[in-house]
């Protein structure tokens, strides 16, 4: 197993290499000067270039690379050009919020995904299978923006139930221990802050958790429908086992191990949802973080950022393959 | 003489297709003693297995239905149970074993995963008298080393071996009745003759009756004591072994007899095939329903289904002569 987990780890050298060329170029290459993003519209022409020198602009591509990478070897992600602040400490100060919202979509997202899936292949057909399949067909394509404007309108506008912008109320004190809001709560026995970011968090996790639950629906319920043919289902139901058990433990199993590795992608790409759910609903974590950089140029932001989500995807996805090595014993690896 | 463990009906099994109602079992009865081995042959699709699992209520429903007849094990008619009394039955009184090994254990549970559960669900035993349970079965079918093998997942069984886990599966709450359906056909003809030799030494210490549904008549007279003989969803004969292989009374038997190699022929002749092929069940001849593909028909096997007869003690047949 250890082995294993070497051998994947060695394996990411290469893309993280890629990745971090598309980063640079990524940001070198579309137009637009940082210089004068940073120094605005009225600077002089000599302010400009001694900005671009001392920013290296200046120098060919590759040896600006190269710059950068030697930089992140020593674990340097440089600093924002706007505020001069580390690009690691911004993530760092960012990231617990995009881990909380991004773990209750998808905590959301697999529990309604699943449950659903299985009553609708289970009842093949019926009323629930074709609403909810239905339903995740709008959900796959659904623009999450237009969701987003939809739900805050209805349920924080119109209805007044659930708050629309921020992470909790601006009038209340929570002390930070982990930054996680609803964890931070509970640890401080703060009530009334659970209740409010919980509040704050219900509507931008439901959007982002849209597409995820909508894709892990429909591969539940087709991976259910494809174990239910099985022999080994008719074997469960031979011996005289409740249905419930049939379904949960012979059934859901093996049905899970496909959704488990779409579970790992969607979890990936929920970060690149978070950007325009984060955008929408104020949310301030990476996502927003790298909407605003983008917007000011900040390319020490975007490009280090760039590197750092595409590690957590990277990342998420080994967890994912190690999990499935342990669910399914065929493929356990020792 | 023993009294009948087993008594199907006239038991009718249809499904219900878009392209019409398939009448996979129309009318089949037979019997089934204590401790005896009853074998069901027939070609295929002649609907063994849908009464096999009939008998267990198993069939997918929708488009399958058990459309009629009764279902007599020991003294009580199965079709008026209720879904909670035959799930008491399943694997327990009655279990039943499938064609292919390879497909028919959990793949993501461990043998003894799927072992201690059955035990577990009827015998009430706790978890540790369950494994110690479990382990004497493996041991029983034939495994070495047993409480190790527990922990073992299918993939790491051979076929034979599976299909021994099966067999343990199915015996361990020592079940009146074996269904059998092809158990060794999937498998390789030595496996298939220690599979059942196992069969028929577990039938004897567990005092089991089975049921054993095989396209080989090799097999049939080897282990079987009573056959059933079924075409297009009905028995056409039924008799004790010897009477059947040495006086058979339906042409269909002869040809099935006839496709069956002789012993000291086996691999030198091809097998003599019975010419043409079933009728579509959705689409029955009013006559007997062999007429089209027997050499013997005359005119009013074409216009009048036969008779299920007894002709002598014991020997039942559906023909017009
Ligand atoms: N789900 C189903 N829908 C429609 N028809 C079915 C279904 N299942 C079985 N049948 C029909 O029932 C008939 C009998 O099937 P059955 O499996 O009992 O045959 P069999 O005698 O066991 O054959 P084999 O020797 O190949 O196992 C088949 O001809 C098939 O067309
Ligand atoms: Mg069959």
């Amino acid at each position: 197993m250890t082995r294993y987990i070497i051998k994947r780890l060695l394996g990411l050298i290469p893309v993280i290499i890629g990745v971090s060329i598309c980063a640079f170029l990524l940001i070198h290459l579309i137009p637009g000067d940082p210089a004068r993003a940073i120094l605005g519209e009225r600077a002089t022409p000599e302010s400009l270039a001694a900005v671009r020198e001392q920013l290296g602009l200046n120098d060919p591509l590759h040896i600006q690379y190269l710059r950068f990478m030697g930089q992140l070897i020593q674990g340097d992600f440089g600093r924002s050009v706007i505020t001069n602040s580390l690009v690691i400490e911004e993530f760092a100060e960012r990231f617990p919020a995009t881990m909380e919202l991004s773990i209750a979509a998808m905590t959301i997202a697999i529990l309604v995904g699943v449950l659903a899936g299985v009553i609708s292949a289970v009842k093949q057909y019926s009323w629930f299978d074709n609403i909810s399949m239905i339903g995740a067909l709008f959900g796959v394509s659904v623009p999450i923006f237009w969701l987003g404007l939809m739900m805050q309108w209805l349920f924080a506008f119109k209805l007044g139930l659930l708050d629309a912008s921020a992470r909790l109320s601006v009038e209340l004190r929570l002390d930070n221990i982990t930054n996680f809001y609803v964890l931070d709560s509970i640890l401080t026995g703060n009530w009334e802050a659970l209740f409010d970011s919980l509040k704050h968090l219900i509507l931008p996790s439901l959007a982002l958790a849209t597409i995820p639950m909508a894709i892990i629906a429909r591969m539940t319920r087709s991976s259910m429908l494809e174990v239910l043919r099985q022999d080994y289902i008719r074997t469960a139901r031979a011996k005289g086992l409740k249905e419930k058990v049939v379904i949960f433990r012979h059934a859901l199993k093996n049905a899970f191990l496909p959704v488990l590795t779409v579970m790992g992608l969607q979890f990936g790409t929920l970060l690149g949802g978070a950007v325009l759910t984060e955008t929408i609903f104020s949310w301030p974590g990476i996502g927003r973080l790298m909407y605003e950089a983008i917007m000011q140029r900040d390319f020490p932001v975007v490009q280090s950022g760039i590197l750092i989500i595409s590690l957590i995807f990277v990342f998420i996805n080994l967890v994912v393959d190690i999990l499935y090595s342990f669910v399914d014993p065929r493929i356990r690896v020792n | 003489m023993a009294e009948n463990l087993l008594a199907i009906e006239d038991l009718k099994t249809y499904f219900y297709t878009p392209s019409g109602v398939v009448k996979a079992v129309d009318g089949v009865s037979f019997s089934l003693k204590k401790g005896e081995t009853l074998g069901v042959v027939g070609e295929s699709g002649s609907g063994k297995s849908i009464t096999a699992m009939s008998i267990l209520q198993l069939i997918p429903s929708p488009p399958g239905k058990i459309a009629g007849g009764r279902i007599v094990f020991n003294g009580d008619n199965l079709l008026e149970k209720s879904e909670e009394e035959i799930r008491r039955i399943r694997g327990n009184d009655i279990s039943m074993i499938f064609q292919d090994p390879m497909t028919s254990l959990n793949p993501v549970l461990t043998i003894g995963e799927q072992l201690t559960e059955v035990i577990v669900l009827h015998q009430k035993l706790d978890k540790t008298a369950a494994a110690a349970r479990a382990a004497e079965m493996l041991r029983l079918v034939g495994i070495p080393e047993a409480e190790k093998r527990l922990k073992s997942y299918p993939h790491e069984f051979s076929g034979g071996m599976r299909q021994r886990a099966m067999i343990a599966i199915a015996l361990s709450c020592h079940p009146k009745l074996l269904i059998a359906d092809e158990p060794t056909t999937a498998l390789d003809v030595t496996i298939q003759a220690q599979i059942l030799e196992l069969m028929n030494d577990l039938k004897d210490k567990f005092e089991t009756s089975i049921m054993l549904i095989t396209h080989d008549l090799g097999v049939v007279a080897e282990v079987c004591d009573h056959v059933v003989v079924m075409y297009a969803g009905r028995p056409v004969e039924y008799a004790d072994v010897e009477t059947l292989f040495e006086a058979p009374l339906h042409p269909y038997t002869w040809g099935l007899l006839a496709s069956l190699p002789k012993i000291e022929e086996r691999g030198k002749q091809r097998l003599e095939a019975i010419e043409g092929t079933p009728p579509d069940l959705r689409h029955m001849p009013t006559g007997c329903a062999f007429a089209p593909r027997c050499s013997k028909a005359q005119t009013v096997c074409r216009e009048k289904q036969p008779l299920y007869r007894q002709v002598r003690e014991g020997h039942y047949v559906a023909c017009h002569y």
